[in-house]
């Protein structure tokens, strides 16, 4: 008889699962021996895997690809009102530059800095070319779906913005970090996907309550014929706000003007 | 520059967008909507939506990584965010257009500019009101093209919105390719030069299909 063929054996069988440690899995309670603060989120997202979560103002969220071949693509809603969201374009226009990198923000489309970059050992991003879908990973691997073996960033963000009450209208243009995309002189995208040597990381300041969506699948401009990708880490700890002599936020006059936004939301 | 012949098919919608104002108009699959900058370098924010379903709408990133330029020129594919062609660029007789510099709204100009310009008009108001009647709202903004704008990006990534390189008269023919609603801002923007600094108004021309197919 089957080891599974009453509750009792099925309950045995599911229990003796437990402590099973596999990469690609969060660690609860939340700990990490090498995080600068207190620790509220330690999850590495598999290769074609997704996440979301809430952050407070002034985590510290740390992004870690460990094995060279991370594709972190970002959503950022306000967890309080989720319809204002990170603005890929006004991210761009208003820092009159297309490149993100330490100490660039990533700005809300009500004119907010949502978050900074403190921190940036990759150098390789892209604000241009956003998430794959089901029908560019059909063409390319011959199949993209979000239950099958290549799915595809958009697909995953829909499941994870859903988690937070959103939904198909609620994913909006995206970054994606570790892959880059540089713009050449004629206007052609340039991709730079790597591999690249393992554990460049991002280090993000949240400027307001968020909510963090990611997904960690082949970039969109991935000339391999595999689909190729590797684990991505996310560890968030506590940490300030931003203080008043902060140098991302006083490195430019729109940066200034974002932080006074976002304190003037906060002022309640 | 001269502007371009008439198209073939008969005229079934012809308005003139005044300045600074929004625009609706469902444009079915076949039609060929023609954009006509009449006073020249007036930047026209646009979006498209699905008639059968507004979740898929335009997708500024998905058209520029499929089509592999940031820039926008006659033959290009606006694609969905399914990635699916939604309408084509099929004529233009400005060089290029832009999809990466996003909509000015009121919040985003108190950053580029200054918080005295909070009160002014801005395209995502135009965006928003446009959709409103449609039923959609502010989730339903995205990244969306600029007709006849002109951003470059430097080496260095710098890029900005700089004088255009557009002409009275000048046009951007796009067929749909699935019935779509088009949603407008001709751009009040008075802070740069998307517009010269002077708001026009824009002609707005719809052709049905040459043979209607039986």
């Amino acid at each position: 008889m089957s080891q599974t063929a009453d509750p009792y054996g099925a309950q045995a069988h599911a229990r003796a699962m437990a402590g099973t440690r596999v990469e690609a899995m969060p660690t609860v309670p939340a700990a990490a021996d090498d995080a600068g603060g207190p620790v509220v989120w330690e999850e590495t997202v598999a290769a074609g895997g997704y996440a979301s979560r809430r952050i407070a103002r002034g985590t510290r969220l740390r992004l870690v690809d460990l094995h060279g071949d991370a594709c972190a693509s970002v959503l950022l809603f306000n967890a309080e009102n989720p319809v204002e969201r990170l603005n890929v374009a006004d991210t761009l226009k208003v820092q009159w530059n297309g490149y993100l990198g330490a100490g660039k923000l990533l700005l809300s489309d009500m004119g907010r800095a949502m978050a900074s970059i403190l921190e940036d050992t990759a150098g390789t991003h892209d604000a241009f070319c956003g998430a794959s879908s089901a029908a560019s990973n059909a063409r390319r691997y011959g199949e993209g779906t979000n239950y099958g073996p290549h799915p595809s960033a958009r697909d995953r963000f829909m499941l994870g913005v859903a988690k937070h009450g959103l939904g198909r209208k609620d994913v909006h243009p995206c970054i994606n970090l570790f892959k880059g995309v540089r713009i050449a002189p004629d206007g052609t995208t340039v991709p730079e996907v790597g591999p690249f040597a393992p554990g460049r990381h991002v280090l993000l300041r949240a400027e307001m309550e968020l909510v963090v969506v990611l997904a960690n699948c082949a970039h969109v401009l991935d000339p391999r014929e595999s689909w190729s990708v590797t684990p991505l880490r996310a560890t968030a700890w506590r940490g300030p706000v931003a203080a008043q002599d902060d140098p991302v936020r006083n490195a430019t006059p729109e940066a200034a003007r974002a932080f006074l936004n976002t304190e003037d939301y906060y002022l309640r | 520059m001269a502007s371009l012949a008439p198209l073939p098919g008969a005229i079934v919608h012809d308005e003139v967008v005044p300045a600074r104002a929004p625009w609706l108009h469902r444009v079915k699959r076949g039609e060929t909507l023609r954009i006509v900058d009449l006073e020249g370098n007036q930047a026209v924010d646009f979006l498209v939506y699905a008639a059968a379903d507004d979740a898929e709408r335009y997708c500024a990133q998905t058209t520029i990584a499929a089509q592999g330029s940031i820039y926008l020129k006659a033959g290009a594919a606006l694609l969905s965010n399914e990635g699916r062609p939604m309408m084509t660029i099929t004529a233009t007789s400005v060089d290029y257009h832009d999809t990466i510099g996003g909509a000015c709204s009121c919040e985003s100009n108190t950053l580029r500019y200054g918080h005295h310009t909070k009160s002014q008009h801005a395209c995502v108001d135009n965006f928003l009101d446009a959709n409103a009647r449609a039923g959609r709202g502010k989730r339903d903004m995205v990244s969306n093209i600029n007709f006849f704008m002109n951003v470059p990006v430097e080496g260095d990534g710098a890029l900005g919105i700089v004088d255009g390189i557009s002409a009275p008269g000048l046009t951007v023919d796009l067929r749909a390719e699935m019935d779509v609603d088009v949603v407008v801002s001709n751009c009040p923007q008075v802070n740069n030069p998307c517009n010269g600094f002077n708001p026009t108004p824009v002609r707005m021309i719809v052709y049905a299909p040459e043979t209607v197919a039986a």
